[in-house]
């Protein structure tokens, strides 16, 4: 690859050509919002107003063959627009290579200024957040009556534990080792908790539809086909260790890695916490006996629950991390408002 | 920001109303379903009615999980109580030759049952687990009544909406919907793993609700009430947990 200039490059069925973009999209406007992976691929949408949208695959020449800037385009009488800077028009020309562009059946954007993140994802996200504390400390209080673990179907303090957590407890009939007993909690600990189980399970399920019904699942959390290799995580994951900076890019787009942690939440770690936890429900069990006995038992739910919820904390750790290590102003306003900040500098580079 | 459209005020407005008239509707038909706990009100009311109702209509008919002989608990914790008083002491000294059930409310002939008058009645026994909601359990054999064998014998008014219990300790009253209390496997318990129910574990009786969590099986059983509210009862939240900030209803 590589090469100046508006001219594309060939393309096989199914497949639009750079240089007859100017005929094929009369519109007056085009929005182009980048959402490059890292592999080395840049993933390109244009949409024009009135206009099938063309799901483009893109290469920018540059220094690296990972690229990261928005690439203008260049037209004599078409105008490109950039989603997240408006204000930015660009009419000159500019060096772009392209490989190839399947035409998708998206349609069309009506407002340029597309959202960081849409509305959907950053209510249902600040719900669940909101909720998740209160299920995190509310959990915490539950297990502090009785921080010894089982396996199979019952445990008491009769019976060996699994493991005991080596804190004092809230109910005097558990041995500790420790000369006190903390204060009783368990009664607003467990009307809260099910009370935020509801409020993220209910959450969940607007987040689960919307998604599926925009596409939110294929488009921004499904890696893209050529980011599912192990090479591709090995270079985030290289570009993690050597701390640098995150690329433009992913002021607008998830990488493999985030992708992966987000699918695995998402489809696992949420499903897993909910269903071991119905499974500790006398009540439910009496319904569907499958959900406990498919776990080993109640006993053996309770330990699950536990470290499910371990590691959607750990999940929460490091979330929390990357997004202070990427830029916690501007990561927190494009949950919050929906806009990401844009870098002038790095979005346009003129050749 | 784009300025908000007609069209998007008019359908956020028709969304809003169609939601506001939805929740009223459903409100209506969980009063009238008895999907609405004593306890529904207060920050924790949704959570707390959405559960109740959710597991309401799944377990309507659901029996608890019954073990095999060989996963009986060979070391049942009985989270024993000291004697509840003096009272209960001298009961205790008389091997509870004259403890009585009282059965009285909305019910066609109220009686003051014997223990031997609760034995007469055809015996059944259940291999299920007790779970705390501190997080413990373990498995036993149950023996005992059917609570609606009892409630059948005194004639239930089908204004019944509640069965509330108490025990011999005035401070420990619980309470049931009609689904837990006509329920085959909800049992005035006088028996466990083949022998006496010992005193650790509620004896001489004991209401036993699998399908709740632990609490809801109150120990030392003197009197049950049937009732078509539990307004009147204590602070009108169901039993006496709610008021002490637990969860009427323990399915979960």
């Amino acid at each position: 690859m590589g090469g100046t200039g508006d001219a594309g490059g060939t393309a096989g069925s199914g497949c639009v050509v750079c240089a007859g973009w100017g005929a094929t999209l009369p519109g007056k406007q085009l929005c182009a919002t980048l959402y490059v992976g890292e592999s080395g691929q840049g993933g390109w949408r244009l949409r024009g107003d009135g206009v099938h949208a063309h799901n483009l695959t893109l290469l920018r020449f540059s220094k690296s063959r990972r690229n990261s800037g928005v690439v203008g385009a260049d037209w004599p009488d078409v105008t490109a627009t950039f989603c997240n800077s408006p204000t930015q028009s660009l009419t000159g020309r500019h060096a772009l290579v392209c490989y190839a562009a399947r035409v998708s059946a998206a349609g069309s954007l009506p407002n340029p200024e597309t959202p960081r993140h849409s509305a959907v994802v950053r209510v249902t996200h600040w719900i669940t957040v909101i909720s998740f504390f209160a299920l995190l400390i509310s959990g915490a209080e539950i297990v502090i009556s009785h921080p010894r673990f089982y396996w199979g179907e019952v445990g008491n303090v009769m019976t060996p534990p699994l493991f005991t957590l080596p804190i004092p407890a809230s109910r005097d009939r558990v041995p500790t080792g420790y000369g006190y007993v903390l204060p009783d909690q368990n009664g607003w600990s467990r009307y809260l908790h099910f009370q935020a189980a509801w409020a993220v399970v209910l959450t969940g399920l607007v987040y689960a539809i919307s998604s599926l019904w925009t596409g939110h699942f294929r488009e921004n959390l499904f890696p893209a086909p050529a980011d599912r290799t192990w090479r591709a995580f090995r270079e985030v994951i290289a570009k993690y260790l050597r701390r640098a900076p995150p690329e433009e890019a992913e002021a607008h787009s998830y990488n493999v890695m985030q992708r992966t942690a987000y699918l695995i939440v998402i489809f696992v770690l949420f499903p897993l916490v909910i269903w071991t936890g119905l499974a500790m429900s006398p009540a439910f069990d009496s319904a569907v006996p499958a959900a406990v006995i498919a776990l080993g038992g109640r006993q053996s739910a309770r330990t699950l629950h536990f470290f499910v919820s371990g590691a959607l904390l750990l999940f929460l750790v490091v979330h929390v991390a990357m997004v202070v290590l990427a830029g916690f102003k501007s990561r927190m306003r494009a949950m919050i408002t929906g806009r990401a900040i844009v870098s002038r500098e790095r979005t346009l580079e003129r050749t | 920001m784009s300025p908000i459209s007609r069209r998007k005020l008019m359908t956020t407005g028709l969304a809003a109303a169609a939601g506001v008239a939805g929740l009223t509707a459903a409100a209506r038909l969980a009063e009238r379903y008895g999907l609405i706990p004593p306890d529904h009100g207060g920050v924790y009311g949704p959570g707390e009615t959405l559960t109740y109702a959710a597991q309401r209509l799944l377990t309507t008919h659901s029996l608890a999980r019954e073990f095999p002989r060989s996963m009986i608990s060979k070391l049942p914790f009985a989270n024993e109580t000291p004697p509840p008083n003096d009272d209960f002491k001298h009961h205790q000294a008389s091997g509870f030759s004259d403890w009585r059930l009282s059965v009285d409310g909305m019910v066609a002939r109220p009686a003051s049952l014997s223990l031997s008058d609760l034995k007469s009645f055809p015996v059944h026994s259940q291999i299920t687990e007790v779970a705390c909601e501190e997080g413990w359990s373990y498995i036993a054999e149950w023996i005992g009544t059917p609570l609606v064998e009892v409630l059948n014998a005194v004639g239930l008014s089908p204004q019944a909406r509640f069965v509330a219990y108490f025990s011999i300790d005035k401070d420990w009253w619980e309470s049931i919907d009609m689904a837990d209390a006509l329920h085959p496997q909800t049992f005035l318990t006088w028996g466990m793993n083949d022998g006496d129910l010992p005193v650790s574990f509620g004896g001489p009786l004991r209401m036993r609700v699998p399908r709740q969590l632990g609490y809801k099986s109150v120990k030392y059983v003197t009197r049950l009430t049937v009732t078509d509210t539990m307004k009147r009862f204590g602070k009108g939240l169901g039993s006496a947990e709610p008021e002490s900030g637990y969860a009427w209803y323990a399915g979960i």
